[in-house]
């Protein structure tokens, strides 16, 4: 897409702010080694320099495949992916302290990995970006999409659990050393595959309905697809033992389908079918246990984490919620300082609960910056949605912000005691390849959105662009099916 | 589609307002509650930041912090083990502190007000000084001779206890419980280990950790009939005023006799003469003749019934505390005297019940002229580079005699060492008095054997008053190995070595 004289792309400011997050991030790099050494290592700099070589990289990308794409998204994530990167480094530094070893090196450790992480879902970003020049495209893989996302996010409950099981959940993929979490990427294919599904069913849905209780309910034979999905959310939850993911698809499901239909009472039947299921496996956690007693234990813990029967439990006990939660208190309104706190006293920080980590060391000032930041690219999301002119694409954008900003919610909200704690990663926070490629896919999915929603219109026509007007792209088979009563 | 998208914004927005306030309410709110929280191990890691300050006495290191490269910087390290356990106690990870380490604790960790300069002279140096060191006024030499005597006592007696007291000022010299401790393997930073060390001490029937210096009380058995010459003295009685005795006594239910034949058969003896021979017809008829009131009076004034006392430091009044000494109810349920019972317990038997420390400062008290000393154990508060900040300066605790009374007792007790019961207790050098008590306790159970006892120096000063209780000596004459090893800790505490 050439650029259009007049109309700003912001890239330069995308460019500032860029510079701005890696310097950031390389102070909080110093300042880690400041607390942890006494002084800087020679090669304190290195980290965040190959990270704004690679966002650099990506910036290039978006500055000639979507040029009109919102310049606040790419800054603002790397500013987190970049902050992961260094506390997951900062975590080796204190485990090799611990060792007695030497500073880590820069690609070693779990630092190391998730900059090779970044590496390689980068590349897969600006790919995406290079492949789908147009969003509307995807929607010819739809089918193909929903079905591989299903597959991919059921996978793991059939598999052995000594391959799919990680702290009891079974969300994984493991082969020797190297382990993918499925469900991830599954996140985004059903987001494209419901974003197609409803915006061809969007009227039947939205306007056959009988009339109850002073709401309107649709019909019974198009409630189908959300009762699967619920089912399919609950079949998640026991056989992956995962409220989190479950909650996640089925909240993902309920509000793409009330974007698209613009009726309330699908937010109601989601809620009281969402509320009734998890009451349902608390009173079943309870009286027959099995697959929902890890849920029953989970929702004990987080009624009462500080009864001294939860804290001292062989298994399911509140240890990890209570350590994390004195992490945060200790840390207060501005933390110990990068470097200065001890987060491994909270088991697996590196993973669901590096939010708790990080909350030691930075306090509630540092904390809430972070919060801002996911806040900035749910929102910088739905405005593309709002702007862009295809339901498609709409529906695409949407689902994926809301889909990012109820994970952070999910995970947070479990680690601050708020809600029942999930395992579920913080995006581009956590440790963990799958997690951040499908959250940089789903970046670059939101760019090319933004870039269409910002730009001029695709065969618009205009001043500038003479010649014959082309016909306007359709949606792939984007017929509305017709009502028949 | 675009209002529900606007509304799912707003969702998002309220969903992150729950967090950000939830977040607001843990890191401000309920900060200060989290930090300090029992479970929060980063509290115990910045504890062993800094080198926790020494414990000494007489230029000994009793309890100094090593540093480690663990987690925890500093390892706590008891070197003499067992033998100052009673007083130090210990300095645990996980567990609760006791003793000197946990009455002295703001001091030795650093915290306290008096080690404000040091903490901001460290904000400038960036440097983290160690706590303040605390000085104990135990004298190691009586203290070692005293642990050595008891566990290697003749009778072969498991438990005891043994204190020492400097009758001019108070300070401790010596205290010692038998069995006692390593506290080492208490401080250790495996917390497991420590924990079920804890567990097993807990259990031991013998009970290791009860201080039985000053947690427990026994019958003091005839010791007490210090406190009823006291009595005597003080109701116009003399050394050799002549009382009632003989070979039995029966008064109500009770029968006294005496511990041999040949103990006081007939039927007056002087006072004196009394305490020298342990005469108990004697004592008993001479309690009876004095009443209940002036017993107990008497024995409250030497210390007995007080609950509240502590000995550490003589400033903060805070320290290791003392089990009250009771004399027990003389009376019968109408209100009347109890004769028997006052027979009885004016030999130091039935309902009396006396810790080793009170057995102490009876001894001490006369030894001083009558002024009771408030004892106490820290004798020095000094900064990490030895700056001194504190010096205990004594206290009188009361006076429960004239110097006329103390005086005479002084003479009978001397009597007891030089001429009966107490000869064991002799000591080269030294003047010794004092007083045996051999107190029958359970039916069948051999008998606790006590010695209560003073030694003035050439000078005719008094260096040192002692307490030696040593639990069921089988045998016979149990008092006299307790008054063997009193004559000992004396020895080493007036500075002749021993032992």
């Amino acid at each position: 897409m050439s650029r259009i004289p007049g109309l700003k792309t912001r890239r330069n400011a995308e460019l500032g702010l860029l510079a701005f997050a890696m310097a950031l991030v390389a102070a909080f790099g110093a300042t880690v080694e400041a607390n942890k050494y006494d002084q800087l290592q020679p090669n304190f700099w290195v980290p965040a320099a190959l990270l704004s070589i690679l966002f650099l990289g990506l910036h290039i990308v978006v500055r000639y495949v979507a040029p009109y794409a919102d310049p606040v998204l790419l800054p603002t994530v790397a500013l987190i992916n970049g902050i992961g990167v260094a506390f997951l480094r900062r975590i080796d530094i204190a485990n090799a302290i611990n060792d007695k070893k030497g500073p880590p090196g820069i690609f070693s450790g779990i630092g190391g990995r998730q900059l090779a992480w970044t590496l390689i879902a980068l590349i897969l970003a600006a790919a995406l970006l290079l492949l789908i020049r147009d969003h509307r495209n995807v929607s010819k893989y739809a089918y193909t999409l929903g079905l591989t996302g299903i597959v991919l996010m059921m996978i793991p409950a059939v598999l052995p659990g000594s391959i799919s099981e990680v702290n009891g959940a079974k969300l994984w993929i493991k082969l020797g050393a190297f382990s993918i979490q499925p469900g991830e990427f599954a996140k985004l294919m059903l987001v494209t595959f419901f974003a197609y599904y409803l915006v061809r069913k969007r009227e039947v849905l939205s306007l056959a309905s009988k009339r109850f209780l002073g709401i309107d309910f649709p019909r019974g034979r198009d409630l189908g697809p959300v009762v699967t999905v619920w089912l399919f959310s609950l079949l998640v939850l026991v056989f992956e033992k995962d409220l989190g993911t479950a909650l996640l698809y089925f909240g993902l499901f309920v509000v793409t389908l009330y974007v698209a239909t613009e009726r309330s009472s699908w937010l109601i039947i989601g809620l009281l079918l969402f509320f009734g299921g998890v009451y349902l496996a608390y009173l079943l956690g309870a009286s027959v246990g099995g697959p929902f007693a890890n849920f029953y234990d989970r929702a004990e813990i987080w009624l009462n984490p500080f009864s001294q029967a939860n804290y001292e439990r062989a298994s399911g006990n509140s240890y990890q919620l209570v350590q994390g939660l004195l992490g945060l208190g200790t840390g207060g309104l501005f933390g110990t300082g990068p470097g200065a706190g001890s987060p491994l006293s909270v088991p697996e920080v590196q993973n669901d609960f590096i939010f708790a980590g990080l909350g030691e060391e930075i306090g509630l000032f540092g904390l809430s910056a972070l919060l801002v930041c996911y806040v900035l690219i749910a929102m910088r999301g739905l405005r593309a949605a709002i702007g862009v002119r295809d339901s498609f694409g709409k529906l695409v954008a949407g689902g994926l912000s809301f889909t990012l900003g109820l994970q952070v919610f999910v995970i947070l909200g479990g680690i601050t005691g708020l809600i029942p704690l999930t395992g579920q990663t913080t995006p581009f926070l956590s440790s963990g390849g799958s997690s951040l490629m499908a959250n940089w896919l789903l970046i670059a999915m939101l760019l090319r959105i933004s870039n269409a929603s910002r730009g001029p219109a695709v065969g618009g026509g205009g001043p500038e662009r003479p010649g014959p007007k082309k016909a306007p792209t359709q949606l792939h088979g984007a017929m509305t099916e017709v009502i028949k009563p | 589609m675009n209002a529900p998208l606007r509304r799912s914004g707003v969702v998002l927005f309220v969903l992150f307002g729950l967090i950000f306030a939830n977040l607001n309410w843990i890191q401000a709110y309920k900060a200060d509650e989290y930090r300090t929280h029992p479970w929060n191990g980063r509290v115990k890691v910045a504890e062993y930041e800094r080198p926790r300050g020494v414990i000494e006495a007489g230029g000994n290191a009793l309890a100094q912090s090593k540093a480690t490269d663990d987690t925890l910087k500093y390892l706590r390290v008891y070197p003499k083990k067992e033998i100052y356990a009673p007083v130090l106690g210990y300095k645990p990870v996980n567990l609760g502190s006791v003793g000197i380490e946990e009455s002295e604790n703001d001091f030795l960790s650093g915290e306290s007000d008096k080690l404000i300069g040091d903490r901001i002279t460290d904000m400038f140096t960036g440097e983290k000084t160690g706590g303040g060191n605390v000085l104990l006024s135990l004298n190691t030499a009586a203290q070692e001779v005293a642990w050595k005597q008891m566990i290697n006592n003749e009778r072969g007696a498991k438990k005891g206890a043994a204190v020492a007291i400097d009758p001019r000022t108070g300070a401790i010299q010596a205290l010692v419980s038998m069995p006692s401790y390593d506290p080492n393997q208490l401080v250790t930073h495996d917390k497991n280990a420590a924990a079920s060390a804890y567990k097993k001490l807990n259990a031991d029937k013998d009970q290791p950790m009860l201080n039985r210096a000053l947690s427990q009380t026994l019958p003091p058995g005839s010791t007490f009939k210090v406190i009823v010459s006291a009595a005597a003295l003080q109701s116009g009685y003399d050394v050799d005023t002549e009382i009632p005795a003989g070979s039995v006594y029966r008064e109500g239910g009770a029968t006294i006799r005496n511990s041999e034949e040949e103990v006081c058969p007939g039927g007056e003896v002087t006072l004196k003469e009394a305490l020298t021979e342990s005469c108990n017809t004697g004592y008993a008829k001479l309690g009876v003749k004095l009443g209940a009131d002036k017993v107990k009076e008497t024995a409250k004034a030497f210390g007995f019934e007080e609950s509240d006392l502590r000995i550490g430091n003589l400033e903060s009044h805070d320290g290791l505390s003392v089990a009250a000494s009771h004399t027990g109810d003389i009376a019968n349920p109408d209100g009347s005297t109890d004769k028997s019972a006052l027979a009885q317990s004016s030999i130091g038997q039935r309902d009396v019940r006396m810790t080793p420390m009170q057995g102490a400062l009876i001894a001490a008290t006369v030894a001083n002229g009558g002024d009771q000393m408030r004892p106490y154990l820290v004798q020095k508060l000094l900064s990490s580079e030895r700056r001194t900040i504190y010096t205990a300066s004594p206290q009188k605790k009361s006076s429960p005699i004239d110097s006329a009374v103390a005086g005479k007792l002084k003479e009978m007790m001397i009597s007891v060492v030089e001429n009966g019961t107490g000869k064991k207790a002799q000591t080269d050098g030294l003047t010794v008095g004092g007083k045996t008590g051999t107190a029958q306790n359970a039916e069948g159970a051999d008998p606790h054997g006590w010695f209560i006892g003073f030694a003035f120096n050439d000078k005719g000063d008094p260096v040192s008053a002692v307490c030696v209780m040593l639990e069921n000596v089988s045998g016979g004459h149990a008092s006299a190995e307790a008054a063997r090893i009193a004559g000992l800790i004396m020895k080493a505490a007036a500075g002749g070595g021993g032992k």
